[in-house]
Parts: C-alpha cells; sequence; structure tokens
C-alpha cells in the first residue's frame, strides 16, 4: 500500500464511518415505531392459547382489515413480554404475584386442570395426596396405588407455565415436583405424550382434555365444568388477559370483545367457565 | 491370540460388515424419508398450500407458513450476503496473513459452531426486546443473518483463496486495477464456492426452528408487513408435531420441507455445475 | 493514474467498513454472551456453576452438571453408535461401491444431511421413542433415543469426510500392500485407514459439534428431565435444550445462567475446533 496519502485515506475512511454509525442509529431510533397500528399481539399462557386463538378469529371475521397475531410461551413468558412492551396483551393461567400484580389483568374466564392418565390404565380415581405423592418421588409404581404393576412415568409442564404453578399450589403445596420428572412445554405436548405411554400420569387444562385421554376423577369427584363451577372439583385457576397499562383503542376493543356477551358465549363454547351467568 | 484366522476369511467377513452398513444406511434413510412423504404428500392439496392455517393448524393450509419462510430467508440473505462476502474478500485481498487474520479466522469458524439456540437466546434479548422489534420477521431475519454470516465468511474465504494467484498476476500484468481483478476474475472464478456458502445459508434458515420461535413468533395469520410476526414452516411443522394438533398436516408440512430442501441442493448443484461448466 | 488511486480506495474503503460492521455484529455476540453470562458464574462460583447438581432456578439453584453429563452421553452414544456405521460406508464408498451405486449412495447421504432436526425428532418420537419403551423399559423418552436419532444425524458428516480423506491418499499405498500380498481388507485396516487417520478424526470432531449443537431433534424426545440420569434409559437435559425450553420466560438472574450455560457451549465448541485443526495440522 502506497504510504502517501496515508492521512487522506484515514480521514476517508473515517467520515465513511460516522455516517455508517449514524444512520443505523437512526434506523434504530425508526424501528421503535414500526408496529402496526392495525395488529395486535398476544402472547402467553398455552392453555389460554387455544381460546384466544379462537376469539381472535371469530373477531377478524368482523373486521376484516385487523390482524390479532397469537402466539404461546407460557404464562411466564407471557407476563415477561407484557412488562416489557413486547406484547400488547399478555395471556396468563395463573394469578398474578409480586411486582406483577402493577400490570392491568382481567380474568376472561376460568378452567379446570385436570390429571390425565392413558386410557389403558385401569385406574380412574385418585385422592389430591397420592397426586402429590406421585409427583415428588414417593410413590413410584402403579401397583402401589391399586394399579397393574408398572413404573409410573411423571410428566410436568415447564418451569414458567401457568398451569404448572396453579398445580403446585393446588396440589404440591410445600413440597416440590421431583426432578426426575419428565418436562414438556405446552398442554398439547403432555396429552399427546400421555396418550401413548400406558404409564404416564400428566396435567392438562381441563377445557383441553380429548378422547385420548383418561381424566382421573379427585376422590370421587368427576372433572367437569359443572363440579369445577359448584366447587366440588377445586382445581381450577383463572385466565388472565394482560396489559402494562389500561388498554385503549383496538385492544381495548378486542378485550370488551372478549368480556362481551357474544366473546363469553365462544369461551363457554369451548368448554371454558366463565364469569357472566347464563350465556 | 494363537488361533490363526484366514485373511481371506476375515476380508470376507469385513466386506459383510462394510456392505450391510451401507444397506443400514440406506435403510435409514428410506424409512425416514419414503415414510413421511408417503404420509404427508396425500394431505398436500392445492388448498393446503394456498390458505392459511385455521383452528390452531388442525384445517386450513399453510400458506402463510411459507410466506414467512421465503420472507425471514430473504432478509437474512439480503443481510448476511454482502456483509459475509465483503468481509471474505477484505480479509483475502487487503490484508497479508497475520496474528490478526488468523485470530479472526478462527472466531468465525468457531462462531459457525455455536449452537443455533444461542443465537435465539441472543436474537430475542436483543433484536426482539432490546430493540424493540418484537416477534416480527425482522428480528427472525437478522437472528438468521447473524446465525449464517460467519458460514458466509469462510466459505466465500475458502473460494476466493483457492482462485489460483497466476489469475490474480495475468489480471494485474494486464493493467487492471484490484477492483477490476476482483470483478471480473476472483468473482467469477470464486463463485461457485460462495454460493455454496449462501446455498447452506438458505439451507440452515429454512431448516431453523428454536431461534425462530423465539424471534418471529409463531402467529398463525399471514404477515403484512416486516414487522409483522410470521410463523416458518419448520416452526409450524414443530408446533403441529410436538403438541399432536393434526398429525396429518405435521406429516404433510414435513414432507413440504424435505422437498423444498431437495429442490435447493439440487437447484445448487444445477447452478453450480452450469457455472463451472461455463467457464470452461 | 489519480483516478485509478481514486478508484482504488473507495472500494477498499468501503469492502473495509463492510468487513468492520461484519465483524463487529459477530463480536457483539460474544461480548453479549460474556457480559451477561460470567456475572452470574461469578456469583454462583465456577465449581458451584459446572459441578452443581441442582437445576432450579426459580429457588435459586444453578448446577448445570446434570445438563453436562446430559450432553456427554447423549454425545457419547451418538459417537459410539454412528462413527462405526459411517466409518463402514465411508471405506465403502471408497473402496468397494462400484461406480453406478456409489453416485447413488453419495447423493442419498447428502439427502441425509438436507432433513431438518425437528423432522429427526419427530420420527424419533415416533418410531424410536415407543420401541425403546416397549423392549427395552422406561419411559422411552431416554439418552438411548438422544443418541440414535444423533448418531443419524451425524453419519452425512462422518462419512462425507471420511471419504474424502481416503480417496486423497496416494494410490501408491494401496498399490506397495497388494505388491506385499495383503489382501483387500488388511490393506483396508493396516494401511489405508490409518493414513487417512487424521481426515477421519476431524470428521468425528466435527460430528460430535454437530452433535452438542443439536436442539430440536433431542429435545422432543429426551424427556428434558432436571435430574441426573442414572442409566441409558433415562430421561435427560442436554445444556443446549435447557436453553430451549427456560429461554422464553428465564429472566434476571435465571437469564444470566442461561447465557452462562451459552458459554460454556461456546468454550466447548472452540476446543472441538482447536482439536480438529490441530489433528489435521499433523498430517
Amino acid at each position: 500500500m502506497r504510504k502517501s496519502n496515508a492521512k487522506s485515506r484515514l480521514f476517508f475512511r473515517f467520515s465513511l464511518i460516522f455516517c455508517l454509525s449514524l444512520s443505523l442509529f437512526s434506523l434504530t431510533l425508526l424501528t421503535g415505531c414500526g408496529r402496526n397500528a392495525n395488529s395486535v399481539v398476544i402472547a402467553g399462557s398455552t392453555s389460554v392459547q387455544p381460546f384466544a386463538e379462537v376469539l381472535a378469529q371469530d373477531y377478524m371475521a368482523s373486521y376484516p382489515g385487523v390482524s390479532i397475531d397469537v402466539q404461546g410461551g407460557g404464562s411466564a413468558a407471557g407476563i415477561m413480554a407484557t412488562q416489557s412492551g413486547t406484547t400488547d396483551i399478555g395471556m396468563s393461567s395463573r394469578n398474578l404475584q409480586g411486582s406483577e400484580t402493577s400490570l392491568w389483568s382481567i380474568e376472561i374466564a376460568r378452567d379446570g386442570i385436570a390429571i390425565i392418565i392413558n386410557p389403558k390404565n385401569p385406574i380412574t380415581d385418585l385422592t389430591l395426596q397420592q397426586i402429590a405423592d406421585i409427583y415428588d418421588g414417593k410413590t413410584t409404581n402403579w401397583d402401589q396405588i391399586g394399579g397393574k404393576k408398572g413404573e409410573i412415568d411423571v410428566f410436568t409442564r415447564e418451569d414458567g407455565s401457568g398451569t404448572r404453578s396453579s398445580f403446585e399450589s393446588l396440589v404440591m403445596g410445600k413440597n416440590q415436583i421431583m426432578a426426575r420428572a419428565m418436562v414438556e412445554n405446552s398442554n398439547g405436548a403432555i396429552r399427546q405424550l400421555v396418550a401413548d405411554d400406558p404409564g404416564a400420569v400428566g396435567y392438562i387444562s381441563l377445557g383441553l382434555v380429548d378422547s385420548t385421554v383418561k381424566a382421573l376423577d379427585l376422590g370421587g369427584i368427576v372433572p367437569s365444568r359443572e363440579n369445577v363451577v359448584n366447587g366440588t372439583y377445586n382445581l381450577s385457576r383463572p385466565f388472565l388477559f394482560l396489559s402494562l397499562k389500561p388498554p385503549e383503542g383496538l385492544v381495548k376493543d378486542f378485550i370488551d370483545f372478549t368480556m362481551s356477551a357474544e366473546g363469553q358465549k365462544i369461551l363457554y363454547d369451548q368448554g371454558l367457565i366463565i364469569t357472566v351467568t347464563n350465556p | 491370540m494363537g488361533i490363526r484366522v484366514n485373511p481371506r476369511t476375515t476380508q470376507r467377513i469385513a466386506k459383510a460388515v462394510i456392505w450391510s452398513a451401507a444397506i443400514l444406511v440406506l435403510l435409514l434413510l428410506f424409512t425416514i424419508i419414503i415414510y413421511i412423504l408417503s404420509k404427508g404428500i396425500p394431505h398436500i392439496t392445492w388448498q393446503f398450500l394456498t390458505e392459511i392455517p385455521s383452528d390452531m393448524g388442525k384445517s386450513g393450509g399453510i400458506l402463510s407458513a411459507i410466506v414467512g419462510t421465503l420472507a425471514v430467508t430473504i432478509v437474512a440473505i439480503v443481510v448476511a450476503t454482502p456483509l459475509g462476502v465483503g468481509t471474505a474478500f477484505y480479509l483475502t485481498e487487503y490484508t497479508r496473513e497475520s496474528g490478526v487474520t488468523k485470530i479472526i479466522r478462527f472466531s468465525a469458524e468457531s462462531l459457525a459452531g455455536i449452537p443455533s439456540i444461542v443465537y435465539g437466546l441472543f436474537g430475542f434479548i436483543f433484536f426482539v426486546t432490546y430493540l424493540k422489534l418484537g416477534w416480527s420477521i425482522l428480528s427472525g431475519g437478522l437472528t438468521l443473518a447473524v446465525m449464517i454470516l460467519p458460514t458466509i465468511i469462510r466459505t466465500s474465504e475458502e473460494a476466493i483463496r483457492t482462485v489460483p494467484p497466476m489469475y490474480r498476476e495475468v489480471s494485474f500484468s494486464l493493467g487492471g486495477t484490484k477492483w477490476q481483478t476482483m470483478t471480473k476474475v476472483l468473482i467469477p472464478s470464486a463463485l461457485p464456492g460462495i454460493a455454496t456458502g449462501i446455498i447452506l445459508g438458505i439451507g440452515r434458515c429454512v431448516a431453523e426452528t428454536a431461534a425462530i420461535i423465539l424471534t418471529a413468533g409463531s402467529a398463525l395469520q399471514m404477515p403484512t408487513s416486516l414487522f409483522s410476526p410470521a410463523r416458518t414452516l419448520a416452526v409450524h411443522f414443530y408446533i403441529l408435531a410436538s403438541e399432536g394438533i393434526s398429525l396429518d398436516n405435521a406429516y404433510a408440512t414435513a414432507a413440504i420441507l424435505i422437498i423444498l430442501i431437495l429442490l435447493i441442493n439440487i437447484g445448487a448443484n444445477l447452478l453450480v455445475n452450469r457455472f463451472v461448466a461455463k467457464r470452461r | 493514474m489519480k483516478m485509478k488511486n481514486f478508484g482504488e480506495r473507495i472500494p477498499q474503503s468501503l469492502f473495509f467498513i463492510i468487513a468492520l460492521s461484519a465483524l463487529t455484529v459477530l463480536a457483539l455476540i460474544t461480548v453479549f454472551i460474556f457480559i451477561e453470562g460470567v456475572p452470574l458464574i461469578v456469583k454462583v462460583g465456577f465449581f458451584k456453576f459446572i459441578f452443581g447438581m441442582k437445576w432450579a432456578p426459580s429457588q435459586g439453584f444453578y448446577g448445570i452438571f446434570p445438563m453436562i453429563v446430559g450432553t456427554v452421553s447423549v454425545t457419547l452414544g451418538a459417537i459410539i453408535l454412528g462413527v462405526p456405521v459411517a466409518l463402514c460406508c465411508a471405506i465403502f464408498l471408497a473402496e468397494f461401491a462400484p461406480r453406478w451405486l456409489s453416485d447413488i449412495v453419495r447423493p442419498a447421504i447428502q439427502l441425509l444431511a438436507g432433513i431438518p432436526s425437528v423432522v429427526y425428532g419427530f420420527w424419533g418420537l415416533i418410531f424410536i421413542v415407543p420401541l425403546i419403551r416397549n423392549y427395552l423399559g422406561g419411559p422411552g423418552l431416554s439418552i438411548l433415543a438422544g443418541s440414535i436419532i444423533l448418531a443419524i444425524m451425524i453419519l452425512p458428516t462422518v462419512i462425507s469426510i471420511s471419504e474424502v480423506s481416503l480417496l486423497a491418499l496416494s494410490p501408491l499405498l494401496k498399490e506397495g500392500a497388494f505388491a506385499l500380498g495383503a489382501t483387500h481388507w488388511q490393506t483396508i485396516r493396516s494401511v489405508l485407514v490409518p493414513a487417512a487417520k487424521s481426515g477421519i478424526l476431524a470428521s468425528i470432531i466435527l460430528g460430535v459439534g454437530r452433535a452438542v449443537g443439536e436442539t430440536m431433534a433431542v429435545i422432543m424426545v429426551l424427556g428434558n428431565s432436571v435430574a441426573l440420569p442414572n442409566s441409558i434409559l433415562s430421561p435427560v437435559r442436554t445444556l443446549t435444550t435447557n436453553i430451549g425450553i427456560e429461554m422464553g420466560y428465564a429472566s434476571g438472574e435465571h437469564q444470566q445462567a442461561l447465557f452462562a450455560t451459552g458459554i460454556v457451549l461456546l468454550v466447548i465448541i472452540m476446543i472441538l475446533n482447536s482439536l480438529a485443526q490441530y489433528s489435521i495440522r499433523r498430517k
């Protein structure tokens, strides 16, 4: 390289770098106002997700220009995303705790938690204590609780799941779910794995139970919507919509739709427990 | 070992073992690919390809996933290719081989080997949350760009480096400038290698899942802008398969993924061969 | 002449900017990972982090040893299952296959390489997991399932590079061995494979790198439990799947711990790369 012109070359390089950094910086600023005004992002609990999807589809059918994007990630992810502004509406399947309570929230419905086992498993009924013993590792074989001999394959949700938090506070109490339990990060995954493994046990949203799995009775109480409503089946938790500040504009409109008679009926038809009586 | 085995016998046994290994691999290939294609292709209808998913993906099609895949891949390639190829040129043509370039090369090599999940974590924190791009095609594409950048730098550098020095010398002796040498001699010669790197990058973009879920989101709707969240085919398949939403649609999506990657590979080979043949 | 000087400087500066930007971005990632992860390793203590048996972020426990065991066992299993088969295939392609057959088999193996990891994971869930559960015991979601899937996934890498190494050998080696009266197999075993050793080793290391970095293929078949596995039929979590499962909702210290896991992975990859380069250089 020629040594002469070194200074002007340096200057040239410097100015180019400066211009590049300036343009990158301004690009960063611009990205803040990028979100489409006609779209709403809803993220969080995988339990609430399918129901939010149905609401969204119905809403978008009535208002074609609007885009409502729903995604999962789990309740903790939804709460985090709401706090950071990444999502417009957060979904949670557990109550808010600690600093989270500063968020605006509304309960759109309630749902039970069903304890599910494989249809081939002859057991039909367990007590809360027996379930807790399975999950903290005290009971390891089905024949210890009246079933066919075989190891219990325990499935749980991930740490950030609202369903798991609710399960832990309602069933486990002070005990911890054992480290050996296998972790999956959605209701659907747990349902599918329990449906395939004759020795499996798991817990999912009551509204998502289908014919591929069997939901256990709790101490004689059948896990049904009626029993959750009348309080005899006491494994239930709230479905919440969250927002960083009180909703306005399109977000408010969608939440109003969710809480309206029409929206609540949709949720009721999907199997959830709603706050408005007589849909 | 006191027993003497006839070398001819060992030869026969070895040959049998080796042939069985090869047959095993072929068998595996067939079970995986044929199984998925046979279960998936029957469900690929024109409707499937042109509708967006509804009912969480149980019904409807995968159009939004196809668009999403194209979008994030294009963003990634558009950003990573100039950066990668340009860096490769700089490293080979404008710098002398030194400790610094060795460090840079080793870093590019290591970064190319970092698990995609770490890039996903970075992309989620940096693009989605810190830069407030949210779950969007832009976040996903930029994360992918960063992911494939080291590979493109490495393969391009390799390709440029293997251009015989004679080409450069001839060009200079004919009075060409460095720029002319680069554009008229080096780039055409190195193009197959560079193209390979880009194709590898595209392949990685299409197959990537975990990083995409965290950066481009997993929304089912058709994305309307670079800032919309979008689902890619791989993400759609993963969600359908792991949650058991619809096994038929899962197989169909997997089949499309496999066919897509097959086409990319074939296209790449054809392109490279045609280019190499043309220059002969 | 002056025009040429100027014409030279623009592209050079342009490329410099481009290279600088690209390298800045790559440096940014490394710096980011370290800035986020190192404070946590310091806070928890290096040995408590690497060798800690308990991973329970909600209670403040950040021991990743079970995950290290997970990664190592699954990768080791993949190597044990995959490398012999891959090596045999490479020898097959280089020495035994007639031209028409190798022209079919080689692209077929490349096809294996192109299948997305998620598809492998799903296939493993459908085929391998039930097989293990029904015939070997346990939930099926296990180290063994992960090893089998990864073994298949590293086949293309190990086969293609090993084959290239074998083909690159001087034909004189083979001729010399035959001249001495060796059989084909004796030649392969005692002459060719040792001669191609460094290339084969490099391919294995690359395969290990791929196995260590896999997430999606194994997240569906490993069971993801945080406990230390006690057999190959136990469910397990790897360093990568740990990040994959928890990164969506991790915040604060927990998030830093995931970056710290990223650092561990980065270090492992760098060590593997150095080993690969070293073995190639020793040729």
